[in-house]
């Protein structure tokens, strides 16, 4: 029943602790080779849904296939996975040899054939000279490439990646980061990372699933997810630093959908409204600090002028808060052209860049 | 120009700081004899020596011999050293019947402490594990009713489970007392073996089970391996427990096979004749030798899982 060219896939899958609902009947599609990341605040569920499909944890009802296999009922082992764990779990009384071949010996394969592929794996990830020392011995990043390395020699189909980088320091989480998706393009593998860091999601991933309290949000590109959040989760978990929320209030003047600040009106005419918009609706007006431009000098659809009351300086950027209507606005501004605080400004920006959600249900119009 | 007249007020204000030698640098000096110093080695002193002197008196009145014993002064050194006592206690010293000394005692101990220790161990290890890692319907339930039973008086346990052995046709057997000693080891043993379970991280065990390995493949190559500490903790306390154990000792075995402890008892409170003070000092020492040994060679280690295992829960 199920298309072949997927690798992963989740039927109305939910689990319950007690009277706790972690997932809700949640459907996912992995094609073949995808690089899927899993996005979401701590408690949203999304490692549970990893040990899942890894099968470390029973799902409460629906199916897992993996391959177009029904795994749902299967021991971890047996599912063609490897997992890759947040604090590495490496068996800390082995060497790094030993890791490797843990799984491999308790699969009985021949001892040349556990060679070769350890032999193999250790090549890819550059572990050579490191396999008779103890983990004990090696860094954080050797840890990890370790760690990758026992996913890598079981051979297996789909790479499950809880977190890997997590307890890596930054300069090292960005080495490695780029080196799993140079692993991923060499493998061509299939792979579902969880993170919670946004940019590990948006630089790894082909699509991302962004979750809340059990259920996905958006399922899309990173690219789609960045620019059309389907809501008003989606908007403010990416990005950094965090989309600006404006309230107002949507009305029709002249044929034409405005949105009504406390002083000003932000014409949308050329916002792409999935639905008419409605006369009189309160919206919450999202718009990204590096959408909003300040003295540019350019004829924006939106311009007013606006008083600098806090300046962050980022290095590259600085962000600069201002206010709009009553309501803080931040902007986003290469630190050459930042203003200092008091300055008055000129700010613009085109509302066809902004994300509109009623605030009814909170999801994009 | 501006970088190079910056660059010269750093180094200005270095040399300043550089210069600055009077008042306080470095560590702050330490008195010896600080007040802190003097109450802290002073109740330390105060303790050993209180726990010390006893011993002391007995060492010293093992190597006398009766005559000096006699003259009353338990805490001079013994003039002329003599092991006339310690021989006496280990191999001639009468208990009852036996003229053997405490050497039957001791093999009789040794004959119930090591199964009984390897024993309780190997089946409150996997207990822990089990009840650590492997969380079945019912298993909270399970440990608290195990620990509960750490807090039922041992007397009211004593005659059941007299009927119990004599039932199973074993009582007054080793066997028996070794099985004694295991299921009243299994409390303890399993809430120290499964808090130290719970403390190993869960994504080593996640990593296992992905890795293909099963119940005992995970217990025997990931966890025992790495829980060296909290099982010498528990050889030590199952080793000193059971071979310091009397009450069980002296109601499920027979006289042939009493154990040290209350073999002891025997020669220490035998009525008859004189009281020889230097052998029942010897028997007492060599009663203590073993637990005591235990705890040097293994001091480092049982601290350290006591610690690990403990604190956790």
């Amino acid at each position: 029943m199920e298309a072949v060219n997927n690798s992963v896939e989740l039927r109305r899958v939910s689990l319950n602790f007690g009277s706790v609902e972690v997932l809700r009947t949640l459907d996912l599609d992995v094609a073949e080779g995808e690089f899927l990341v899993l996005l979401g605040p701590s408690g949203c569920g999304k490692s549970t849904l990893l040990n899942c499909v890894a099968g470390l944890l029973d799902v409460s009802a629906g199916q897992i296939f993996i391959k177009g296999r029904n795994v749902t009922w299967e021991e971890p082992k047996d599912r063609g996975i490897g997992m890759v764990f947040q604090s590495y779990a490496l068996y800390p009384q082995m060497t790094v040899e030993g890791n490797l071949s843990f799984g491999l010996k308790n699969a009985r394969l021949p001892r040349e054939e556990i060679a070769n592929r350890v032999a193999r794996a250790a090549d890819i990830l550059q572990i050579k000279p490191l396999l008779q020392r103890r983990p004990s011995e090696l860094s954080g990043g050797q840890r990890q490439r370790v760690a990758i390395g026992r996913a890598l020699v079981r051979d297996v189909d789909v790479f499950l990646f809880d977190e890997p980088l997590s307890n890596l320091d930054a300069k090292l989480r960005a080495e490695l980061r780029v080196e799993i998706k140079r692993l991923h393009q060499q493998l061509a593998n299939t792979m579902i990372y969880v993170t919670h860091d946004q940019i590990e999601a948006m630089t790894l991933a082909d699509r991302i699933a962004v979750m809340r309290g059990g259920v996905i949000q958006q399922l899309d590109r990173p690219q789609n997810i960045y620019n059309r959040p389907v809501n008003r989760f989606v908007a403010g978990f990416i990005g950094s630093p965090g989309m600006n929320f404006l309230d107002g209030r949507m009305e029709i003047e002249g044929g034409k959908p405005v949105l009504r600040l406390a002083d000003c009106a932000v014409p949308l005419d050329r916002y792409g409204f999935a639905d008419a918009p409605a006369d009189g609706r309160d919206v919450v007006f999202g718009i990204r600090p590096e959408h909003v431009s300040a003295n540019s000098g350019m004829d924006w659809p939106f311009s007013a002028s606006a008083s600098v009351e806090v300046v962050e300086p980022m290095g590259s950027d600085t962000l600069v808060w201002t206010r709009v209507g009553g309501q803080p606005l931040a902007v986003r501004l290469p630190t050459e052209r930042a203003p200092e605080e008091g300055d008055t400004i000129s700010i613009g920006f085109d509302p066809m860049n902004a994300s509109i959600f009623g605030t009814d249900d909170d999801s994009r119009l | 120009m501006a970088n190079v007249a910056s660059i010269n007020t750093t180094a200005a204000a270095f040399d300043a700081v550089a210069d600055r030698v009077e008042g306080p640098a470095g560590p702050r000096p330490r008195r010896v004899l600080s007040r802190r110093n003097i109450l802290l080695y002073g109740t330390l002193i105060l303790v050993s020596a209180y726990y010390l002197l006893p011993l002391y008196v007995m060492i010293v009145t093992s190597l006398k011999g009766m005559p000096e014993i006699r003259i009353g002064n338990v805490f001079a050194p013994p003039l002329e050293i003599t092991f006339e006592p310690w021989v006496k206690a280990w191999a001639t010293a009468c208990t009852g019947l036996n003229c053997d000394g405490l050497s039957r005692g001791f093999w009789n101990s040794v004959r119930i402490t090591v199964p009984s220790v390897l024993l309780s161990i190997l089946i409150a290890s996997v207990n822990g594990y089990a009840l650590a890692n492997w969380r079945f319907r019912g298993s909270e339930m399970f440990f608290t009713i195990l620990i509960v039973g750490a807090f039922i008086p041992y007397q009211v346990m004593i005659y059941p489970i007299v009927i119990l052995l004599r039932e199973m046709g074993i009582y007054g057997t080793l066997t028996g007392l070794v099985i004694v000693h295991t299921i009243f080891g299994m409390p303890i043993l399993t809430l120290l073996f499964r808090n130290y379970f719970t403390s190993v991280p869960e994504e080593l065990f996640k990593a296992a089970r992905v890795d293909g390995a099963g119940f005992w493949g995970i217990y025997f190559k990931i966890m025992m391996p790495m829980s060296l500490p909290i099982f010498v903790v528990a050889i030590i306390i199952q080793v000193t427990g059971i071979w310091n154990d009397f009450l069980f000792g002296v109601v499920y075995t027979r006289p042939e096979s009493y154990p040290m402890t209350v073999q002891l008892n025997n020669i220490v409170n035998s009525v008859q004749g004189v009281k020889e003070y230097n052998v029942n000092m010897a028997a007492t020492l060599l009663t203590g030798l073993v637990p005591l040994i235990v705890y040097f060679l293994s001091g480092k280690l049982f601290v350290r899982g006591i610690a690990a295992g403990a604190v956790k829960g």
